[in-house]
Order: structure tokens, then C-alpha cells, then sequence
């Protein structure tokens, strides 16, 4: 009996195999069918308080804590004009370098008032080295219902300590009309010109 | 401080006031009156401390370096209780009564210290938290509501106060008190409500205040310039040199990410120990940015456009080529040591003249030769411990707090520990002098001279303190300082040397800028070589050719001009070219005239960090590098070189020595290549050889006097005031000094002046305060160069000319 050529054995396996069990899961078509495990470390996100602010309060503790020295934090003031983050201080600069970072978590255990946690975020590839250096607009956790794009005021008569404490719970009707106001400023007028409060300070 | 550790049973005997002690069971012999917490430090053994600090008296407020000594019952603090002989110790290593006592003293410490490490600065670098990190419990057990203060606030623009963390170690109030003078803080009320404190209406506005923020044990003094900037890991540090007065400070900057954060005083115990004044701390900002990206070339529009180095080095060379013998070099007093040496070499062998000068300021030729006699060439003269050890000090024409800071807190320290006598040359008793228990001398200005020659006599003419500092002086150590302004004082400065020279008093001159005694070094004066040596003598000029690689007979050997005759003989047209390299026109006596000649000269090259008066009229302007990005070396008032590194190493800018060698090639007449290295080979091969050194002045004393309506003035620098270097600092500059004028009673009267002042010349008025103050009359003393008093720049006069007084209408 004469042998079968090579290549129509070849195409045999080929087609035997079409009809075995598959292993793989096609990515990424099907990843919602295999979500990452629930302390799975991916990106990070910096957290906001219930109200907007902002929850780092800038002092580097996670940068301390990296072992791949991949955050860079420059903290600042809290001021009466310009509010981030209840308290005195606030993260002005936030980069994490995604080149470097390792995933560790080290800096999550680190941050000292939780507005640092990973996400489940995992596809952070891209065609740059510089678009892997994350700024702080990047991790900023996304606005949700009843919160307030920071600067504006904290909520009226709290302290830091309420805000750590959770006792604020949405911006309030106050902060919501403050903002508005710092928004729409009233016309400021110079010797009769009508200056819009934004051009006086120009 | 001299223990021997351990002794050896048979050693040497101890020195006579030594007492025998042991530490942890260590025998040890430390001189009589040594703190415990010392001792145990030459052991190697670290008793926990907050209040001790080696140069504050002790206090023993934090009780946290309590220790066992046998035969005692209770625990004692170790920073307060002298060693006494026989006296066995036991620190926290050996006793379990100690480590017990310590670890009560750090619970109760932390029961009101906020759990705010997160945002405090000291974070990372808290001697609190790192010994309760050591000494402390892992757990509190403390859970009631802890003690609040509104946080912060500002003891003064520049120093905020958060409460809460305080510990009531004193260190601040006691450095206030003790070591700069300045006792307003104060610690306030008892028990948990103790707090740092300001009166109402004084803020903590004292010239050292950023040494509180320094020693502060925990983060409850922050300065506005450092609040939330950084944390330690984040910083390099660099040891360097303050570049504001001669005084010679270490200092340590540190640096994130090419940007100067903040900057420390660094422990020099021979120079500053561990201070530094507020200038020399907060005022950085001026190197911040160089502001001059390429060089600037003229063109033919008239407009100054970028350019590269090479073009601007040829226009250079066009400009200078026939120059040789036909240009003038002024420097101004900020210079290092091989900057300074570089135009010294520049001026003599490359434009071949003398008429180089540094003194940008009201100067004179009986001042060019006192320091051409005494000061140059003459090294390590006076030291900062000889003047703590003097016998008696005498002050002509200096303020040490406003124009030497750290000699002053030298001088108090050692008025206040051992009683030096201290006396002052001067109009009226400064506020400084009274921090040095001083006493006044009052010489209205112009007398200066007279006063000394007077001292020189015994003293009687200046009254029963006169006799008294007048015999003082005859004792060996005896020590004469002599700032600025005597320069403007004819005769005073020779009677200062004459002075010198009768007693057998030591004399040294005080500089107010970083830069002029090593431009004195450098020979950047008229007549002047390097190390002191005379241009007139043969074997000077011999000497220093050899050492600069040239013929002998490449540089000049005429005399040349000073700064004002400069000035004279550019608005002449004397001159084809002019180098001026850091001088600022507003610092002369007459600054209208120094831009006229600049607009005058055909030629002119202005070597520059940033845009100045100068750079409006160069034709070409060429860039160098800020203190930051240079190394180089200072030469402080004693005479001390201060050598400093580059803070930014990766910096391309060009020193202007750098710079003066390109020119100096492209000239065809080269002179190497001029790095900082090389500078100090050639700075020692210029070292003093004592060859041709000029004759002390004798210029006789003569004194000015005002007739009716007028008055002589007295003017000084404050610390703090509108100088270039302190610009960019809001905060600094509201701790400054107000600007009044201060005349006596009886000028007052005879002038008529209420409330406010007009003093006016032909350039200009003055609108200022009066303050009634105790000095002699028909004498008005104002603040050289401060808001809403720049003497030199309105006026165009200086200490010792005469100015009309009238009674103001207030600013």
C-alpha cells in the first residue's frame, strides 16, 4: 500500500484537530467572560472623596514605598482660592511610570488615606514610552452622581477629619452654588469698562 | 570636649579639671561640667533627646533623656545634669529604670501629637519619629479626643506654627533668646495648653528666625518657602557656600529634579557652627533661572539679538582688537576667587592695562591701598574663635547684624558667655550692638578716623568708655573690624592701621559681599598683582608672569584707574572697550555717571547671569552660569577659602573664566583653558611670596559738618533690604527692617520734622519716618539701599555727604 503524501498527512492533524475541545479564550473578544480575579492588581486610581475632593493629600508615602521608584508625587497648599482635598495639603503632581511600575501594591498599603487602589485595569500597553508615564489627570477616578469637580470649598462646617471619617456623603447645595458662582463670576466694573473677573486677575 | 575613651587603668593622669565617671559601666574622664548625655555620646551611646542642643543652654524640658545615676532614686535627665566625680551612670541600655522612664516620657509626648505625619514636612526626618519609632509603644493606648489648635499660623510672613505638634522642647524660644537676640517667641500657658507664642503686634520678624524651623524637633515650625514641597528622600544634598555676605557660611542645598528646594545651615564649627541668617536660608531664588539663554550681539538696528557662541565671541574680538592698553575692566564684589583671578589675568596680559577695579561702590584710593597693604596677601588673619577670645572688640564703620551676620552672632555669643567687651564706632547704638551688650562710641560720619586716631591717644577725648576700650586694646588678642563704609570716612581707614600698630591690636576688614576679599586676593585693584603683590615692583610682575605663562613684558606698568576715575575717563573717551562683569551702576556712589560712561564707551561687553543696568547698553552680552551651576571658591573676611561644588553637575553654562579664555583665543593671545581646576593651580602658584607689598596709607583724618538745615549722612545696608540677589522671595522680604530715617532731638527740633522726613540733593528726595533716636546732631541716618530708601540711586550720595533736611508731607 503506497504511503499518503506528507502534506495531505499534515492537513490531516489540521482537520482531526478542528473538532477536538478548545483551551485558549479569544482576547479580546471574549475577556468579559474571564474577568481578572477580585485582587487582581492592575492600574491605579486616585480616589475622590463622596463630594469630589480629592483624597491624596501629597505626601508621598507611596513613592517612598515603591521598590521600582516609579511614583513621583510634589505635594502643595490647600488654599482658600484654589481647594483640592480637605485639609492643608494636597498631590499638585502625580505621575506613575507604567515602564517601571511592578504591580506590588506596596504603594496602595502605603497610602494613608486609601486614595490610592488598584483596578482591575490591565491593558496598559501603548506606542510610546512617554504615553506610559501616567499624570495625575490620568488616575483620577471618574466623576460620579453628586460629586463636584474639585477646586471648590469643603462641604460647610466640616473638618478634614469628617471627611475620613464619612460623615460627607455628596457635595451640598452650598458648595454646588459656590462653584457656580466661582463659574459665572459677576462682571467686575473699572471706571464704567465691564471686566469679567478672570481678565482683572489677568 | 577631650575624653579618652575608654581609660586604660594606667594611663596618664587625668587633666586637672577632669572628674572620672562611668557610663554603662564604662569608665571614662570628661572635663568638669560636661552633660551627661555628652558624655555618653563619646561612648558611642545615644541618650533620646528633643530639648538638648549643644549650643543652647540646657532646659531639660522634654524630660525624655531620663537616666539612672546610682545612689539617685528617681531618673535624671542626662542633658542637664553635670558629670560629677565618681558618678556612675546608666542609660537606657543598662537600666531598666531608664528605658522605663523613657518609654513614659515618648506616651506622653504622643498623647497630644496629631497623627498628621502624612502632611507634615518633617516626615522622614523627625528625630520624634524616629525615637518613637526606637522608644515608643507600637500601639497606642490612648483613645480620647486629643488636644487641637487652628493650624497653622504665622508667627511671621516666612515662619508658620502648627501647635499641635509641638513639644514644648524651647529649642526655638531659647535660640530666639539665647543665640540671636531676638526674644519674640515665647512659650505661653501650662500643662497641655502650652503653646509657642508672638506678642500681638510683633511678629517674629528677627533676622535668624529660619533656624528655629532648623532645630524645630518635630514639624511644628515650617518656613511658607519649604511648606509641602518635598520630603527627604526626594532631595539631594549639596554641601555649598552662602554667596550674600563675606561671611563665609556652609551651607547644605538640596535639590529635586534641577530645581534648589530649600537650604540648610551646615554644621561648620569654625565658621558658622550651625547657623546661618535668613539671607543666606530663604534668598535662592535668584539662581533659580539664568535668565540670558545665548549670547547677545548688538546688531546693526541697534537691538540686541541672539546669537551664537561663536559669533559673539568673534564680535568680541573685533571689538577689543584694538583695545590693548585703551579698555577697563570692572568687576563688581560677587566674584569666586578663580573668577576674580581670571579678569585680574585677563585685564593684565590679554588688554594689557590696570585700570581694573571690583569696588563698585562708594570707594577711594586711601582704601585701595589699605587693603593693597593690609588685607591682600595677608591669609587666615583674624579667625571667628580668636574675635570670640578677644579681649575687647572694636566695631569702626560695620553693623555685624546687617553687614556680617554670623560675626555677629559670634560676637554675642561671646558678650553673653564670657562678657567681651565690645565697642562701636558708629552714629547710635544700632539694635545689634545692644544684642551684644556693646558699648556706643557715637561718631557722627566723617569722624570715624578721628575717633581712632583718638583710641590710638588713650582715649580721653571719647570719654570714660573710650579710656576704657583704649586700655583694653593694648592686651594681646585685641581685635579692630572694619567694614565697608570706612572707605568713605577719609583718614579712617589709616587710622584704623595706625591704631593697629600702636596697640599691637589685629585688624581685620569686613567686606559686605561674598566676592571681595578674593577679589583683593586676585589683584582687582589698580596696582595690584595676585597674593598681595605691588605692580610697580619688578620682581612682583616677574613672579606673576611666570605664574600666568607670559612675557614680563605683556603687562602693564602704569598704575591704573579706580572705578570712579574709570568712569571719569570712559565718559572722556579714554577708552575703545569696557568689560563689566556683575556690577550693578546703583551701587555707586553716582550711579547717573556710570551709565553715562556706559553709554559713552565705544565698545562694551557685559558678562552676565541676568539682564541688568548694563546689559541695555552692551554690545555684546555674554551669559554665564549662577552660583548653582558653578563650583568655585570664597574667600570669607578672614581670609579662609570656602570651596564649594557645582549643585547642578549636568549645567553647561560657562564660569567666566570659561568665558574669558575663549575671548583670550580668539584674541590670539591665549591664556589655557581656565577650568575651575586649573584656576586653583594657578591661585596657588600666585600664593603670597611677600615680595613688593605697598605702604599703609596715612591719610589724615578730616571730618564734614552740616550748617542749618542740613545734615551729614549715616547710611549702612540692612540685612534685608532690595538687594538683586533677594529678589523673588515675597516672604523674606516682608521680615525685612522698615526704612526710617533717625536723627537726634535737637536736629529734630532745629529742622522742624514731626512725623516724616524729605531729605533731598540735587538728584533727588527721600520721604521717610523720622525716628527720634539718641546720636549726635546734625547727622541723619537712613538705610542704604531699602524700600522707599535707596540712598545711592535717588540721592547719588553716600555715608558722609551733606543733604538738605525739611519737614515731609509723609509717603
Amino acid at each position: 500500500m503506497g504511503e499518503l503524501p506528507q502534506v495531505v498527512r499534515g492537513f490531516g492533524t489540521t482537520f482531526v484537530t478542528m473538532f477536538k475541545h478548545v483551551n485558549t479564550e479569544q482576547y479580546p473578544e471574549a475577556k468579559d467572560k474571564f474577568p481578572p480575579k477580585p485582587r487582581f492588581h492592575g492600574r491605579h486610581q486616585l480616589n475622590r472623596h463622596p463630594d469630589g475632593l480629592e483624597k491624596c493629600v501629597g505626601c508621598e508615602l507611596c513613592a517612598w514605598a515603591c521598590p521600582a521608584d516609579a511614583i513621583y508625587v510634589e505635594g502643595a497648599d490647600n488654599n482658600d482660592i484654589a481647594r483640592f482635598s480637605p485639609g492643608e495639603r494636597y498631590g499638585r503632581v502625580y505621575q506613575i511610570n507604567y515602564l517601571r511600575c511592578i504591580f506590588c501594591g506596596l504603594c496602595i498599603e502605603a497610602c494613608p488615606t486609601r486614595a490610592l487602589t488598584m483596578t482591575h485595569d490591565f491593558e496598559l500597553a501603548d506606542n510610546g514610552r512617554e504615553k506610559l508615564i501616567f499624570e495625575k489627570a490620568d488616575l483620577l477616578a471618574p466623576m460620579l452622581p453628586g460629586m463636584l469637580k474639585p477646586p471648590h470649598a469643603m462641604a460647610p462646617g466640616t473638618t478634614a477629619k469628617d471627611y475620613y471619617e464619612g460623615t460627607v456623603r455628596g457635595a451640598t447645595p452650598e458648595q454646588i452654588a459656590d462653584a457656580e458662582a466661582q463659574a459665572n463670576p459677576e462682571p467686575v466694573v473699572i471706571e464704567g469698562v465691564v471686566f469679567l473677573d478672570s481678565e482683572v486677575t489677568q | 570636649m577631650t575624653a579618652t575613651i575608654p581609660v586604660p587603668a594606667d594611663s596618664s593622669p587625668p587633666p586637672v579639671d577632669g572628674v572620672s565617671i562611668t557610663v554603662d559601666g564604662v569608665p571614662m574622664t570628661v572635663p568638669k561640667g560636661t552633660m551627661i548625655i555628652r558624655a555618653a555620646e563619646q561612648i558611642g551611646v545615644e541618650v533620646p533627646r528633643f530639648c538638648d542642643h549643644p549650643l543652647l543652654d540646657p532646659v531639660a524640658a522634654c524630660r525624655m533623656c531620663l537616666v539612672e545615676i546610682e545612689g539617685q532614686g528617681k531618673p535624671q535627665p542626662a542633658c542637664a545634669v553635670a558629670a560629677s566625680e565618681g558618678m556612675s551612670v546608666k542609660t537606657q541600655r543598662t537600666s531598666e529604670m531608664a528605658e522605663l522612664a523613657q518609654r513614659g516620657v515618648m506616651e506622653f509626648l504622643l498623647i497630644n501629637h496629631p497623627l498628621d505625619c502624612p502632611v507634615c514636612d518633617k516626615g522622614g526626618e523627625c528625630p520624634l519619629q524616629n525615637q518613637a519609632m526606637e522608644h515608643g509603644r507600637s500601639e497606642s493606648r490612648f483613645d480620647l479626643e486629643k488636644r487641637h489648635f487652628d493650624k497653622p499660623i504665622n508667627l511671621s510672613a516666612q515662619i508658620l506654627l502648627d501647635r499641635e505638634r509641638c513639644v514644648s522642647c524651647a529649642r526655638c524660644t531659647r535660640f530666639s533668646e539665647q543665640i540671636a537676640g531676638d526674644p519674640l517667641i515665647e512659650l505661653f500657658e501650662r500643662g497641655s495648653k502650652q503653646q509657642v507664642g508672638i506678642a500681638e503686634d510683633r511678629p517674629f520678624d528677627s533676622y535668624f528666625s529660619g533656624n528655629t524651623v532648623q532645630v524645630c524637633p518635630v514639624g511644628a515650625l515650617t518656613s511658607s518657602q519649604y511648606r509641602f514641597r518635598s520630603r527627604p528622600f526626594d532631595l539631594v544634598s549639596v554641601p555649598t557656600v552662602c554667596e550674600h555676605c563675606s561671611s563665609g557660611c556652609g551651607l547644605r542645598t538640596d535639590v529635586r529634579r534641577s530645581t534648589v528646594l530649600r537650604r540648610l545651615a551646615w554644621d561648620t564649627p569654625e565658621v558658622n557652627e550651625e547657623w546661618n541668617c535668613d539671607k543666606g536660608r530663604f534668598a535662592f531664588a535668584h539662581a533659580a533661572t539664568p535668565e540670558f539663554d545665548t549670547p547677545l550681539v548688538r546688531g546693526d538696528d541697534g537691538i540686541l539679538h541672539a546669537a551664537t557662541w561663536p559669533e559673539a565671541l568673534e564680535r568680541v574680538a573685533e571689538g577689543l582688537a584694538d583695545a590693548r592698553g585703551r579698555s577697563a575692566v570692572l568687576t563688581g564684589g560677587r566674584l569666586t576667587l578663580e573668577d576674580s583671578l581670571a579678569y585680574s589675568k585677563f585685564a593684565r596680559a590679554v588688554l594689557g592695562t590696570d585700570d581694573v577695579d571690583f569696588r563698585a561702590r562708594p570707594h577711594s584710593t586711601e582704601e585701595a591701598d589699605f587693603l593693597a597693604s593690609v588685607v591682600a596677601g595677608s591669609g587666615l588673619g583674624v579667625t571667628y574663635d580668636q574675635l570670640e577670645n578677644a579681649p575687647v572688640v572694636v566695631l569702626a564703620g560695620l553693623d555685624p547684624e546687617e553687614e556680617s551676620p554670623i560675626v555677629f552672632l559670634r560676637l554675642r555669643k561671646a558678650a553673653r558667655k564670657r562678657q567681651l567687651p565690645i565697642a562701636s564706632i558708629a552714629a547710635w547704638a544700632t539694635p545689634g550692638l545692644g544684642k551684644m551688650f556693646g558699648t556706643l562710641l557715637p561718631t557722627a560720619p566723617g569722624a570715624e578716623g578721628e575717633a581712632l586716631s583718638a583710641l590710638a591717644r588713650g582715649g580721653d577725648t571719647l570719654g570714660s568708655d573710650g579710656r576704657r576700650i583704649a586700655a583694653l586694646l593694648n592686651e594681646p588678642g585685641a581685635v579692630i573690624l572694619v567694614g565697608e563704609r570706612l572707605a568713605t570716612c577719609t583718614g579712617a581707614l589709616s587710622a584704623a592701621a595706625a591704631l593697629a600698630h600702636t596697640t599691637g591690636a589685629r585688624l581685620a576688614w569686613i567686606p559686605r559681599r561674598a566676592g571681595e576679599r578674593g577679589a583683593v586676593e586676585a589683584g582687582l585693584l589698580p596696582g595690584l598683582l595676585p597674593g598681595g603683590r605691588s605692580l610697580a615692583d619688578a620682581q612682583s610682575r616677574a613672579e606673576v608672569a611666570a605664574a600666568w605663562g607670559v612675557s614680563v613684558d605683556d603687562l602693564p606698568t602704569k598704575v591704573g584707574r579706580e572705578v570712579d576715575a574709570i568712569v571719569e575717563a570712559a565718559r572722556a573717551g579714554a577708552y575703545n572697550a569696557l568689560v563689566v562683569a556683575g556690577v550693578d551702576p546703583f551701587d555707586t556712589r553716582r550711579p547717573d555717571d556710570v551709565i553715562a560712561a556706559l553709554e559713552a564707551v565705544p565698545f562694551l561687553v557685559s558678562i552676565e547671569v541676568r539682564p541688568s543696568a548694563v546689559t541695555e547698553f552692551a554690545d555684546v552680552v555674554l551669559p554665564v552660569s549662577t552660583i548653582t551651576q558653578r563650583a568655585g571658591t570664597f574667600v570669607d573676611w578672614e581670609g579662609r577659602t570656602r570651596v564649594f561644588g557645582q549643585v547642578f553637575r549636568t549645567s553647561l553654562a560657562l564660569t567666566d573664566a570659561r568665558v574669558l579664555a575663549m575671548i583670550a583665543d580668539e584674541l590670539d593671545r591665549p591664556v589655557g583653558r581656565q577650568d575651575v581646576a586649573g584656576m586653583r593651580k594657578e591661585a596657588a602658584a600666585l600664593a603670597p611670596s611677600g615680595s613688593g607689598r605697598r605702604e599703609v596709607p596715612s591719610v589724615a583724618a578730616s571730618s564734614v559738618s552740616a550748617s542749618s538745615g542740613q545734615a551729614v549722612v549715616s547710611t549702612w545696608h540692612h540685612l534685608l533690604d532690595e538687594g538683586t540677589l533677594q529678589r523673588g522671595d515675597d516672604d523674606l522680604a516682608a521680615t525685612a527692617r522698615t526704612a526710617v530715617a533717625r536723627v537726634s532731638a535737637a536736629t529734630a527740633r532745629a529742622a522742624g520734622l514731626t512725623d516724616f522726613v524729605t531729605l533731598s540733593t540735587d538728584a533727588g528726595s527721600l520721604d521717610l519716618p523720622v525716628v527720634v533716636t539718641d546720636m549726635p546732631d546734625g547727622v541723619v541716618w537712613l538705610p542704604t539701599n531699602s524700600h522707599n530708601s535707596n540712598v545711592r540711586r535717588v540721592l547719588g550720595v553716600d555715608h558722609g555727604a551733606i543733604v538738605s533736611l525739611a519737614s515731609g508731607g509723609g509717603a
